[in-house]
C-alpha cells in the first residue's frame, strides 16, 4: 500500500516539473553518468546533490564496495562505489570522481546513499516510451540493479534500477543489521 | 477579534492528556484515603476538559465529562462515598476520554465508547436521587425555589467588574453566570454606568460590570473556582453577607428579565465578537478581512507544527537567555580582536577563546538540560497498572515511588517505559507471591514494590525492587544448562547465572501466564536498555527479593569519548568503559587453548582483540610494534583492544549509523570530529560479545 501511493507521489511530481520546469520539452530528466566506460542514468528526482571524492570513514567489516561513511552537513551517510558494485575492474580515484547522494524513499523513510562514479556527464529529457528492456544474455552487473536501455545522442545509456541498487537488504554487511548491541 | 481555535488545538490534547494523567493518578490515590483536596485536585481537571472541549466545540468530550463532573462534584460535597465501583467507573471514564482525544486529534471519529458510560453514570445519578438524603433534593430544587429554604442565612455577594478586553481572551461573562446559577439561587445586576456613547462603542469591549447574589452553600474557593480563569482579567470581590429576605423579594422579581435583557447584551456582543456580522458596521469590513487573511495564514503554520512538544520550566530558558548573552559578548569581543590582530594581542585572543569553549559547554549543557524531564511522567503510569494486575492475580501489592523528580532525557525517557513496565509486572507476576505464601513465609500479607531513582555520577540509576520470593540461582542454572544457554562445565559465578534470566528464549515461569512468562521480555528488556547504553544488574536473595537495577546515561546525544588511533582509522571509546591503558611491549600477554592471547590484569585474564584484523582494517604501511592495550568494560565483560594510539579526549555528539545504512556490531555510532570526518564510537559490550562468538566459531570449526 505504502508503495503504491509512493508511486502516485512520484508520478506528480514528474509531472509537477513537466508542466513548469520544461514546458517545452517532453518526458522526465534524467541524469546520466560514466562508471568504468560505461554510461547509466537515473530519474533526476532520485538525485540529492554530487559532491568531490573526498575519502569516506572505513566502516568495520564492510563488503569492498562500501567505501565507508561521509559527513553530510551532520548527518552520516553511506558511500558505495558503483565500480565495485557492478565489478568493474578499474578503480581510479581521480579529477573527475564525484560522489552522487541518491535518495531513496522506502515506506516513507527517506534514505540517502552515496554513489562513486567516474564521472558526470549530462542531464536530458526522455519520454518513458523511448526506454527499452534489457536484452537478457550474461552481463557483470547484477540484472536487478538495471531497469533499461536508453538511447541518448546514439550512445546506449543503462538506466538503473535505484530501489535494488540502495536496497540495505541486498547489500551483505558482516556483523550488521538484527540484534546488535549498541551501548 | 476573530480567533482561529484550531491552532490552539494541540495545547488542548496536550493539556487534556495531562489532565487526564493527573486524575488517574489522584484517583489511584483516591481508594486509600478520601482527601477532599484529592477531588477537587480531579474536579479541577475534568472541569479544565470540560471547558476547553466546550470552547473548542467538541460536544461528544464536553457532555460526558459534565456527568463526571457531576459525580465528582457529588462526592466533593460528600453526598457520595468513595466508592470502589465509582473509582472504577471514573477510572474507565478516564481512558474512555483519552482515547475519544485520541481519536479526535488524529482527525477520526470519536467512537461511542462514552456512549455506554454516560447512561451508566445517569444511572448511577439517578439512583443517588431516589434513595439519597434531603440534601440533595435541596440542592437540586434550590435553583427554582431558594427563597423558601431558611437552612442558610448567608448569601455570597460578587463583584465582577471585567477589564474591557475580557472578551477578546475568550471568556465569557455569561457562561460564568450559568455556572454560578448551578450552584443556587442567583441574582444580577448590570451596571452600564461605563457605558461609553455610542460613538466610541466597540464591539469587542466589555463596558458592563456586574453584582451578583448567590444563594448557595458553597464555599469561597468554589465560588473562586467559577473566575479562575478571569481573575487577573476582572475586579472582583467576593464577600459573604447575611440574607436580606426584603432585598431579595425585591431584586427576584427583577431577576428574570434582568436576566434575559443581560443575556440579550452579551449575545449581540458575542456575536459580533465572532466576527460573521462583518457587514454591520463598514469601517469594521478591512480590518476583519485582514483578520480571516490571518486566519489562513496560521491555518498553514498549524499544518507544519510538530507534534511533539515539551514544557520547560522557565527558569530552564532564562538561563539560557543569559548564556546566549554571554556568548554575543565574547563572539563581539573576538570579532573586534581580530579587526587589527598583532602577536601582541595573542594572550587576549587565547583567554577569548577559552572563554568561548566556556560559554559553549554552558550553552550546550543548559540546552541538554532542556530535554530533561522528572522521571515521574513514567513512573506515574505504573500506579494504574500494578492497581489492575494485582487484582487480576489476586495479590496485595503496595507501591512505593522514590525519586520522581530525578530528571532525565526526553528519549531516554520514551524508551524506558516499556522494559520499566516489563519489570514490574515480572514483579508482580514472578516476585510477590500471593498473601497465603507471603504470610505462612512470615512476611506481611501485603507485598511492596519499590521504585527508585536517583543520579549516580554521569548516569540515572532507576531500582525495581520487590520484597517477594527472589530467585533461586540454582533455577536458573538448572534451566539454562537444559536449555543450552551455558555449558556445564564452566563455573560460572552467582551474578551472571542470574543474568542468564535476561538471555533470549529464557523464562522459568512453570505456567505462562497471560502477564508474563513467555520467554520473551527479560531479554528485550535487557536489549533495549542497552541500545540507550545503559546496563541492567540484578540482585536478589532467596525468599528475600529481588531489585534489578537500571542504569542509563543521562542524555544519548553527547559522550565523552577517548579518540584512540588504529591504522590509520580513528575511534572513539566511551571513556567511561575504559579502565586502563598499557603499552604493549610492558603487557603481560599469555597464549591460552592454542591461539587465543589473553592479558593478565591483577588476577582476571582478560581476552585480547586486535581492533585492525577483528575490523579487517587495510592498511597502506606495515604495521609497528609498537602499540597499545586499552582495557575496557562493558556488562561486567572485560575486553582488552590493541590499539595504535590514544589521542585526545573530547566530547561528541553521537550519530546514527542507522540513519541510513544499518547497525553495525561494535560500533554504536558515529560522530564528527573537529576537521569535519566521521569517527565511529566503539562499543564495546558488541565488541566483547563478538569477541565471544568469534572463539565459538574458531572452536566449531575445529571441531
Amino acid at each position: 500500500m505504502p508503495s503504491e501511493i509512493m508511486k502516485v507521489i512520484q508520478n506528480q511530481e514528474v509531472n509537477f516539473s513537466d508542466t513548469n520546469m520544461m514546458a517545452d520539452e517532453t518526458g522526465s530528466q534524467y541524469l546520466s553518468f560514466v562508471v568504468g566506460e560505461e554510461e547509466f542514468s537515473v530519474s533526476i528526482l532520485k538525485v540529492q546533490e554530487i559532491r568531490a571524492w573526498e575519502k569516506p570513514t572505513f566502516l568495520p567489516n564492510s563488503p569492498h564496495y562500501i567505501k565507508g561513511v561521509l559527513n553530510l552537513r551532520g548527518t552520516i551517510v553511506p558511500v558505495m562505489d558503483l565500480r565495485m558494485r557492478f565489478k568493474f575492474k578499474q578503480n581510479h580515484y581521480g579529477a573527475t570522481t564525484v560522489i552522487i547522494i541518491f535518495k531513496n524513499s522506502k515506506k516513507e523513510k527517506e534514505s540517502l546513499m552515496g554513489c562513486v562514479v567516474d564521472g558526470v556527464s549530462d542531464v536530458f529529457n526522455l519520454e518513458e516510451s523511448f526506454i527499452r528492456d534489457i536484452p537478457e544474455y550474461g552481463s557483470d552487473i547484477d540484472s536487478r540493479f538495471t531497469s533499461g536501455i536508453m538511447t541518448v545522442n546514439n550512445n546506449a545509456v543503462t538506466l538503473l534500477n535505484l530501489e535494488n541498487l540502495l536496497d540495505l537488504n541486498l547489500i551483505n554487511h558482516p556483523y550488521s543489521g538484527g540484534q546488535v548491541v549498541n551501548g | 477579534m476573530e480567533i482561529d481555535l484550531s491552532q490552539f488545538h494541540q495545547v488542548f490534547y496536550e493539556e487534556s492528556f495531562e489532565g487526564l494523567d493527573t486524575m488517574e493518578q489522584e484517583l489511584l490515590n483516591l481508594e486509600e484515603d478520601s482527601d477532599r483536596e484529592n477531588i477537587n485536585t480531579i474536579f479541577r481537571a475534568a472541569h479544565s476538559i470540560k471547558g476547553g472541549s466546550a470552547t473548542f466545540g467538541f460536544k461528544e468530550v464536553a457532555d460526558f465529562t459534565h456527568v463526571m463532573e457531576t459525580l465528582l462534584d457529588e462526592m466533593r460535597e460528600g453526598l457520595r462515598p468513595v466508592t470502589k465501583e465509582v473509582v472504577d467507573l471514573l477510572l474507565k471514564s478516564v481512558d474512555c476520554l483519552r482515547g475519544m482525544l485520541f481519536r479526535m486529534r488524529d482527525g477520526e471519529d470519536v467512537g461511542d465508547e462514552h456512549v455506554e458510560l454516560i447512561n451508566y453514570f445517569n444511572e448511577l445519578l439517578a439512583n443517588e436521587i431516589e434513595d439519597a438524603s434531603q440534601q440533595e433534593n435541596v440542592f437540586e430544587q434550590s435553583v427554582q425555589e431558594s427563597l423558601k429554604d431558611n437552612c442558610e442565612d448567608k448569601v455570597w455577594k460578587i463583584e465582577f467588574k471585567p477589564k474591557s478586553y475580557i472578551l477578546e481572551t475568550g471568556n465569557e461573562p455569561l457562561r460564568m453566570f450559568r455556572e454560578l446559577k448551578g450552584f443556587g439561587h442567583l441574582e444580577v445586576d448590570a451596571h452600564l454606568d461605563n457605558v461609553p456613547c455610542f460613538d466610541e462603542l466597540k464591539a469587542e469591549s466589555c463596558h458592563i460590570w456586574w453584582s451578583l447574589t448567590l444563594d448557595s452553600e458553597i464555599d469561597e474557593a468554589a465560588v473562586k473556582e467559577v473566575f479562575e480563569w478571569v481573575e487577573d482579567d476582572c475586579e472582583l470581590n467576593i464577600d459573604q453577607v447575611p440574607r436580606s429576605n426584603d432585598k431579595n423579594v425585591d431584586k427576584d422579581q427583577l431577576e428574570q428579565p434582568q436576566m434575559e435583557e443581560i443575556s440579550e447584551d452579551i449575545k449581540q456582543i458575542s456575536s459580533e465578537t465572532s466576527g460573521q456580522k462583518a457587514d454591520q458596521e463598514e469601517k469594521k469590513q478591512t480590518p476583519l478581512v485582514e483578520l480571516k487573511n490571518k486566519k489562513e495564514k496560521s491555518e498553514v503554520g498549524t499544518n507544519t507544527a510538530s507534534t511533539a512538544s515539551i514544557r520547560v520550566g522557565i527558569e530552564k530558558v532564562d538561563t539560557l537567555i543569559d548564556l546566549v548573552g554571554e556568548l554575543v559578548i565574547t563572539q563581539s569581543m573576538l570579532s573586534e580582536l581580530g579587526e587589527n590582530f598583532d602577536m601582541s594581542k595573542l594572550t587576549q585572543l587565547v583567554s577569548g577563546l577559552s572563554e568561548l569553549e566556556q560559554n559553549t559547554r554552558e550553552l550546550q549543557e543548559s540546552v541538554m538540560r532542556i530535554r530533561m524531564l522528572p522521571i515521574g511522567f513514567v513512573f506515574n503510569r505504573l500506579p494504574r497498572m500494578v492497581r489492575d494486575l494485582s487484582s487480576q492475580l489476586g495479590k496485595k501489592v503496595q507501591l512505593d515511588i522514590k525519586g520522581e523528580s530525578t530528571e532525565l532525557d526526553k528519549t531516554v525517557m520514551e524508551q524506558i517505559g516499556d522494559p520499566l513496565t516489563h519489570l514490574v509486572r515480572n514483579a508482580l507476576d514472578h516476585g510477590i507471591e500471593s498473601a497465603e505464601e507471603r504470610i505462612s513465609a512470615d512476611k506481611p500479607e501485603e507485598g511492596t514494590l519499590t521504585l527508585n531513582a536517583f543520579h549516580q555520577g554521569g548516569n540515572i540509576v532507576i531500582e525495581v525492587s520487590d520484597d517477594g520470593k527472589g530467585i533461586d540461582p540454582d533455577v536458573i542454572y538448572k534451566k539454562a544448562i537444559e536449555k543450552g544457554l551455558i555449558n556445564d562445565s564452566f563455573d560460572t559465578p552467582p551474578e551472571q547465572v542470574l543474568s542468564l534470566i535476561m538471555e533470549p528464549g529464557f523464562s522459568t515461569a512453570e505456567v505462562v501466564s497471560d502477564v508474563s512468562g513467555r520467554g520473551v521480555g527479560m531479554d528485550v528488556v535487557k536489549r533495549n536498555i542497552n541500545n540507550l547504553g545503559g546496563s541492567v544488574e540484578i540482585e536478589s536473595e532467596l525468599g528475600k527479593g529481588t531489585t534489578f537495577t537500571i542504569r542509563l546515561p543521562l542524555t544519548l546525544a553527547i559522550l565523552d569519548g577517548q579518540l584512540i588511533k588504529v591504522a590509520n582509522e580513528t575511534y572513539v571509546l566511551p571513556l567511561v568503559s575504559i579502565i586502563e591503558s598499557v603499552p604493549l611491549n610492558m603487557a603481560e600477554i599469555s597464549r591460552i587453548a592454542g591461539d587465543m592471547k589473553v592479558y593478565k590484569l591483577h588476577d582476571d585474564y582478560i581476552p585480547i582483540i586486535d581492533l585492525k584484523s577483528e575490523f579487517e582494517i587495510q592498511q597502506d604501511l606495515s604495521s609497528s610494534s609498537e602499540g597499545l592495550l586499552a582495557i575496557v568494560e562493558g556488562e561486567n565483560r572485560k575486553i582488552a583492544l590493541r590499539i595504535d594510539e590514544l589521542l585526545g579526549q573530547q566530547q561528541v555528539v553521537i550519530k546514527s549509523l542507522e540513519t541510513h545504512y544499518k547497525s553495525l556490531q561494535g560500533v554504536s555510532g558515529a560522530t564528527i570530529l573537529g576537521d569535519g570526518r566521521v569517527s565511529l564510537i566503539l562499543d564495546v559490550v558488541g565488541l566483547a560479545k563478538r569477541a565471544s562468538e568469534g572463539a565459538n566459531r574458531r572452536n566449531n570449526k575445529v571441531a
